[in-house]
């Protein structure tokens, strides 16, 4: 069998977080009743005009700028003509062969290091509506549409064809939208469609420099899905292949639940799309001083913020790549360590028991009960040796669970370490009488049987013995 | 003097000295509405209770002793391609015949915040494509002087209402010629303004690009009033040109000693009729006697105007008509079988032949392997032609020429050649392709029928045009005569 190459490029949409549409004053908010957030220009009625929102191309920009693309200083809105009932005027006003934002790029961690892939362009156009039917659109005795969506502002990002591999697809798009939330311009909630990917597929023998036959796959709603499609959809063109057939160029559609892609239309069928540039909106003339100002503006990025934890906080490459790689968690971090100095021990709790408990939880960072500063205080508390590390795992949960202050639950629950000598005299004294035969066995070199007692003097007291003096007190008490 | 024939500001003037009340006005209008509308049919939909109601705002307002604006209180229709909110707005089509929008047009609102009276939508060509009215999913409106004939298009309707005493007032739309050649054709003054000098916001797009709203009025000087409500930027419109409102009436009574007029040859040679040549001709020596500078002038690239408009125009067509698709307002196919069946069979039952016409030409032109020799030549060649105005504006203050090359044609002369009825359009198209501004005016008769003059200008010197037209008006009476009916 032939040894294949596989060649990805992705064409990511997101929404702008713009309080109004890109066209029109409606509102951009998710949800509502359907068909309540719009006007005469967003329903496309006869006789109404698009007027650009400002922010809009100010949002696009900071993504542009944070994808280091070059901004273009002259850009124009562009026609695309196609009919779908979900978009009023059937054609979506987009930008063709003027886009705001070209050649750009970003960089993701493979096993081989870091590899950085092009950004051929960011664009601006109009989303559009909701269809809601039975079944496929061709057999449903009727569809409902929703226009809330329609004229929602999108960016659509196309990346060069420059991923090898499904997994360096989906560290592109992770590494995407950690940029995007980091611009602030997004939610990028792949869920509520604030975040779509397509992919382009092919593969080619290795060693060629021809690009084979691409399919375009569609309907990818996760990380996850990403991946999977992508794995599918390269294994089914190796075979196709291998049984002497060729690719088709089409269009294909992940199916999620049957884990399979299947053919939505060849191109044959693909849509001519006719664009010309909008007659309605005048070109735009773009200052490059303003572009100046939002570069200016831009926050601290993912890459660089990664590298200010390693030299800064002295944290390992890795822990800082997690924590970074959601602004909102690096925030929560940093917020922590405003009352906690150690950054390896507070890194160690955020990626190991907080992380555990908002997956099981199925939560964000934002929606984390515990607060920063109230993680700060359970470290501290764990430092100056007022709760022993076990401890601190159980008030941990409890602070999860009910949102109250570390220092509350140890008092509430009498928590608090036992390091006083003479208490733990007494508890290791009946341990010792209580276990005679074990307490000879570690005296004849079974190591073994410490833990036993350990064990023992901690049950005795409620857990809350300081362990160490535990240790050191049997060991003199059996010499 | 017929109260239907009279001229705003004369109407102006009986009403704030109480001659007569705005709802008296309103009733005559209405009264000779009812009396032509039969023969001449220039109304898609007559809105006379609302008329009323505002006409006895008006009063109301004259009666407390408030000073009411120059067009208060003074009749107005509207072509049936600007949105009226609550009233049908069909654009003469059968896809859109049960249309209401919910919303003004800017244009409309401003003529409502003036306090003028709206009697009623008018007739067209089926969005405004056509120079005759045939093309009305509806029916065809008339020539007042002539009913046998047609009134010209596509604003036909709102020049017949000026034409034949329905209204004094009526606001069209120009995209090849829209408002200059019916009014030509039916004896009144029509303006196109500079393109952006008006807003679209509520027009019905047909050509965006091309699309420009103006008026038709009886005499020079209530173009020149209606232009002073009517222009200014608008925020809704992205292509309205920003900057200060101009006093157009401030052009009236202006001498024309001196100014420089270019005749293009290629306007007054073949394919002109005699006889509305000899009346240019006659009417240039009118401005000549007054002191204008009459010279021979060119514009090279006149030859491609109809080319290039009918593919540009038709282009964007192809696009905003795109939207009538039956899924939410206008005509949709009964019982349609699938999405598909019903976007093909709600567009092939709505639309007239002409508008598919024109929606096929514009997909050819707009596809890939066609878009850069038809769409993009184009707009290169119309680049060309906006330049030889440019030139010609180098040397003269205004061109002139006759605004159509014929007297108003008989009623299905042309339907059945599309290419004859374009090129009806030839000496109005080029002002569109540049954006510069036209008016035409009455300048005689040929064979009993109308003639209209075209005077183009500068981007924007709406005034000069206004300054010339109404000095030939002085000296003339054509504007005066009136439609036996």
């Amino acid at each position: 069998m032939a040894q294949y190459e596989t060649v990805i490029g992705l064409e990511v949409h997101v929404e702008l977080k713009t309080n109004t549409k890109i066209f029109c004053h409606s509102s951009t908010r998710f949800g509502g009743d359907p068909n309540t957030h719009v006007c005469p220009v967003c329903l496309g009625l006869p006789g109404v005009l698009p007027v650009l929102n400002k922010k809009v191309v100010e949002y696009a920009t900071r993504v542009g700028l944070a994808l280091k693309c070059s901004i273009a200083q002259y850009s124009k809105f562009d026609r695309k003509n196609y009919y779908y009932p979900d978009l009023p005027k059937n054609y979506q006003i987009s930008q063709y062969d003027l886009p705001l934002a070209e050649r750009g790029y970003l960089d993701i961690d493979t096993e081989e290091g870091i590899k950085r892939i092009g950004i051929t362009r960011v664009h601006m156009e109009e989303d559009a509506g909701k269809l809601v039917h039975q079944g496929t659109i061709s057999t449903t005795p009727y569809s409902l549409v929703d226009y809330n969506r329609t004229g929602v502002p999108l960016i659509e990002i196309v990346s060069e064809p420059d991923m090898r591999t499904p997994e360096e697809a989906r560290a592109y798009l992770e590494k995407l939208k950690a940029i995007i939330q980091y611009t602030g311009i997004s939610d990028c909630k792949m869920e509520e469609g604030s975040l779509r990917c397509d992919a382009n597929v092919s593969i080619r023998p290795v060693g060629s420099d021809e690009l084979g036959t691409k399919t375009e796959i569609k309907n990818m709603n996760s990380f996850r899905s990403l991946q999977r499609a992508l794995r599918y959809e390269v294994e089914r063109q190796v075979e196709a292949l291998e049984e002497g057939g060729g690719i088709i160029q089409e269009t294909r559609t992940w199916d999620e639940a049957k884990g399979i892609t299947l053919s939505m239309r060849s191109k044959e069928e693909a849509h001519d799309y006719r664009y010309f540039p909008d007659p309605d909106l005048v070109p735009m003339v773009i200052d490059p001083d303003w572009v100046e100002e939002i570069r200016a503006s831009l926050p601290e990025l993912p890459d660089r913020r990664k590298e200010r934890y390693v030299a800064d906080y002295g944290l390992p490459a890795y822990d800082a790549s997690v924590i970074t790689a959601t602004k909102e968690l690096a925030d929560y971090f940093e917020e922590c360590l405003a009352g906690y100095p150690n950054a390896k021990a507070a890194s160690n709790w955020v990626m190991g028991d907080l992380s555990r408990l908002l997956n099981a939880g199925n939560l964000d960072i934002s929606q984390c009960p515990i607060k920063p500063d109230q993680l700060a205080g359970l470290l501290k508390l764990m430092d100056n040796g007022t709760i022993s590390g076990k401890i601190a795992k159980t008030v941990f949960e409890e602070m999860f669970e009910t949102g109250k202050d570390p220092d509350l639950i140890v008092r509430e629950k009498g928590l608090v370490q036992i390091s006083d000598e003479g208490a733990i005299s007494t508890a290791v004294d009946d341990v010792l009488a209580a276990n005679p035969k074990v307490a000879e066995d570690f005296r004849t070199g079974k190591e073994k049987a410490l833990g036993f007692l350990v064990g023992q003097v901690m049950k005795v007291t409620r857990g809350k013995a300081n362990p160490e003096m535990v240790n050191k007190m049997l060991k003199e008490k059996i010499k | 003097m017929d109260l239907v024939y009279m001229t705003a500001h004369e109407l102006h003037d009986k009403l704030t000295s109480k001659q007569i009340s705005a709802e008296e006005v309103c009733r005559e209008y209405l009264d000779r509405i009812e009396k032509v509308e039969d023969r001449l049919k220039a109304y898609m939909t007559v809105t006379g209770d609302l008329a009323l109601n505002q006409a006895r705002s008006v009063d109301k307002r004259i009666a407390s002793g408030e000073s009411i604006p120059p067009l208060a209180g003074i009749p107005i229709a509207v072509k049936d391609n600007m949105c009226t909110e609550g009233i049908r707005t069909t654009c003469s089509s059968k896809i859109l015949y049960n249309f209401v929008p919910p919303y003004n047009a800017t244009v409309v609102e401003k003529i409502l915040a003036g306090g003028m009276v709206l009697m009623g939508k008018t007739n067209m060509d089926e969005f405004a494509m056509g120079s005759s009215t045939e093309n009305s999913g509806f029916y065809t409106t008339s020539n007042p002087w002539d009913t046998e004939r047609v009134p010209g298009g596509s604003s036909g309707g709102s020049a017949v209402a000026v034409a034949a005493g329905e209204t004094v007032f009526s606001l069209g739309s120009d995209t090849g010629g829209s408002i200059r050649q019916p009014a030509s054709l039916c004896g009144v003054v029509g303006i196109k303004p500079t393109y952006g000098a008006v807003s679209r916001y509520g027009l019905v797009a047909f050509a965006s690009s091309l699309d420009q709203i103006g008026c038709f009025s009886r005499d020079v000087t209530d173009c020149a009033v209606l232009l002073n409500l009517i222009t200014g930027h608008d925020p809704l419109d992205s292509t309205s040109a920003p900057g200060q409102k101009t006093d157009y009436t401030g052009f009236l009574n202006r001498p024309i000693k001196g100014l420089r007029v270019g005749v293009p040859v290629e306007y007054m040679g073949e394919g002109i009729d005699p006889g509305v040549r000899a009346v240019i001709n006659d009417a240039l020596k009118v401005l000549a006697s007054q002191g204008a500078v009459i010279e021979e002038a060119s514009l090279p690239h006149s030859k491609y105007a109809i080319p290039v408009y009918y593919l540009i125009a038709t282009a964007e067509a192809s696009s905003n008509l795109a939207r009538y698709d039956g899924v939410r307002y206008g005509y949709r196919a009964e019982d349609p079988g699938d999405v598909v069946d019903m976007f093909m069979r709600t567009r092939s039952r709505g639309f007239g032949t002409e508008v598919k016409r024109r929606i096929m030409l514009g997909t050819y032109a707009l596809s890939t392997g066609y878009y850069d020799a038809y769409y993009l030549k184009a707009l290169k060649v119309r680049t060309l032609i906006k330049q030889d105005f440019d030139r010609a504006f180098d040397k003269y203050d205004v061109l002139i020429s006759p605004t159509s090359p014929g007297t108003a044609f008989r009623k299905g002369e042309k339907v059945d050649d599309p290419l004859q009825m374009y090129l009806s359009d030839i000496t109005t198209i080029s002002v569109n392709l540049a954006g510069i501004p036209g008016i035409s005016v009455p300048a005689g008769f040929s064979g009993g029928l109308p003639v209209g003059m075209q005077i183009m200008g500068r981007p924007f010197d709406e005034g000069t045009l206004i300054g010339v037209a109404h000095a030939f008006e002085r000296d003339t009476d054509h504007h005066a005569r009136f439609p036996e009916l």
